[in-house]
């Protein structure tokens, strides 16, 4: 069943990508940007955290789960120190995110050669 | 400049019926299919990180999102996540794996200006923008929650 979810709700977040490049002509880049923003908005309100405990994978697989996660250790930190914390921590989740996209993204670019 | 701008659009105007139309209801089905199937991979890796790993299902996102980054930056590199994009469209996109696609085909494209200014130049050259406007949303969100929370 949480396989059945997680492809469920993970495909309807991609349509809705889709609709946004078909029907308001948005370029993927302004598509996965302004996805990051509604993931961090849907987090402030506390939505985010419920459609991943329903969805899985589901929700923290599309890249609206980015913005989540930023916001998400941004006032973890900020709990702890205060307003200090939200510069502090909004890395802390999305390290393991952008850390290993540079590193196999660097290490890609060494090893292969450009196709097409 | 008001003239040329009119015409623009004037322009636009004309050639729009002549513009292919979009298939919208089957490019939706195939991101839907394809979008699914790459969450269903990412659940089968969070129960494997879940079941072998002791991650919580909280933790265990951390894990997934860096294995996919790794298969979806190698499949850039063998030439075949561009084919898979070319039938899934957003499907493609949207997920974790279209940020690494981008961070690594801008990195193979610019591979012959060198290491320095051709590839670590410009590895955030497309994905950037992910990362600025979820910094920049992240942090006035955080700051208009901890005044909530404080002041109120």
């Amino acid at each position: 069943m949480e396989y059945f979810w997680a492809f469920v709700v993970g495909g309807a977040i991609c349509v809705i990508g889709q609709l946004l490049m078909d029907v308001f002509k948005l370029t993927p880049a302004h598509v996965t940007t302004s996805f990051v923003v509604a993931g961090a908005v849907l987090d402030a309100f506390g939505i985010y955290d419920k459609l991943i405990e329903f969805a899985g994978a589901g929700a923290s697989v599309p890249i609206t789960s980015f913005g989540h996660s930023l916001l998400h250790g941004a006032m973890q930190s900020a709990d702890e120190h205060g307003f200090i914390g939200i510069a502090m921590g909004i890395f802390e989740l999305t390290s393991a995110g952008i850390s290993s996209a540079i590193l196999f993204g660097f290490l890609t670019a060494i090893i292969f050669k450009p196709k097409g | 400049m008001a003239s040329s701008k009119d015409e623009q659009q004037q322009f636009a105007q004309k050639i729009k019926p002549l513009q292919p139309k979009p298939p919208l209801v089957k490019n939706c089905v195939k991101a839907f299919l394809t979008g699914g199937l790459i969450c269903i991979i990412g659940q089968a890796l969070m129960e494997f990180y879940m079941t072998f790993f002791n991650f919580t299902d909280k933790t265990a996102g951390n894990p997934t999102v860096a294995t996919l980054i790794l298969i979806a930056s190698l499949l850039t590199g063998l030439g075949v996540y561009d084919k898979i994009g070319q039938f899934a469209g957003a499907g493609s996109v949207v997920p974790v794996t279209g940020f690494a696609n981008a961070v690594t085909s801008a990195a193979l494209e610019h591979r012959s200006e060198g290491l320095v200014l051709g590839v670590a130049t410009n590895l955030f050259k497309l994905a950037g923008a992910v990362i600025v406007f979820g910094a920049v949303a992240a942090y006035i969100l955080g700051m208009l929650r901890y005044a909530f929370a404080t002041f109120m």
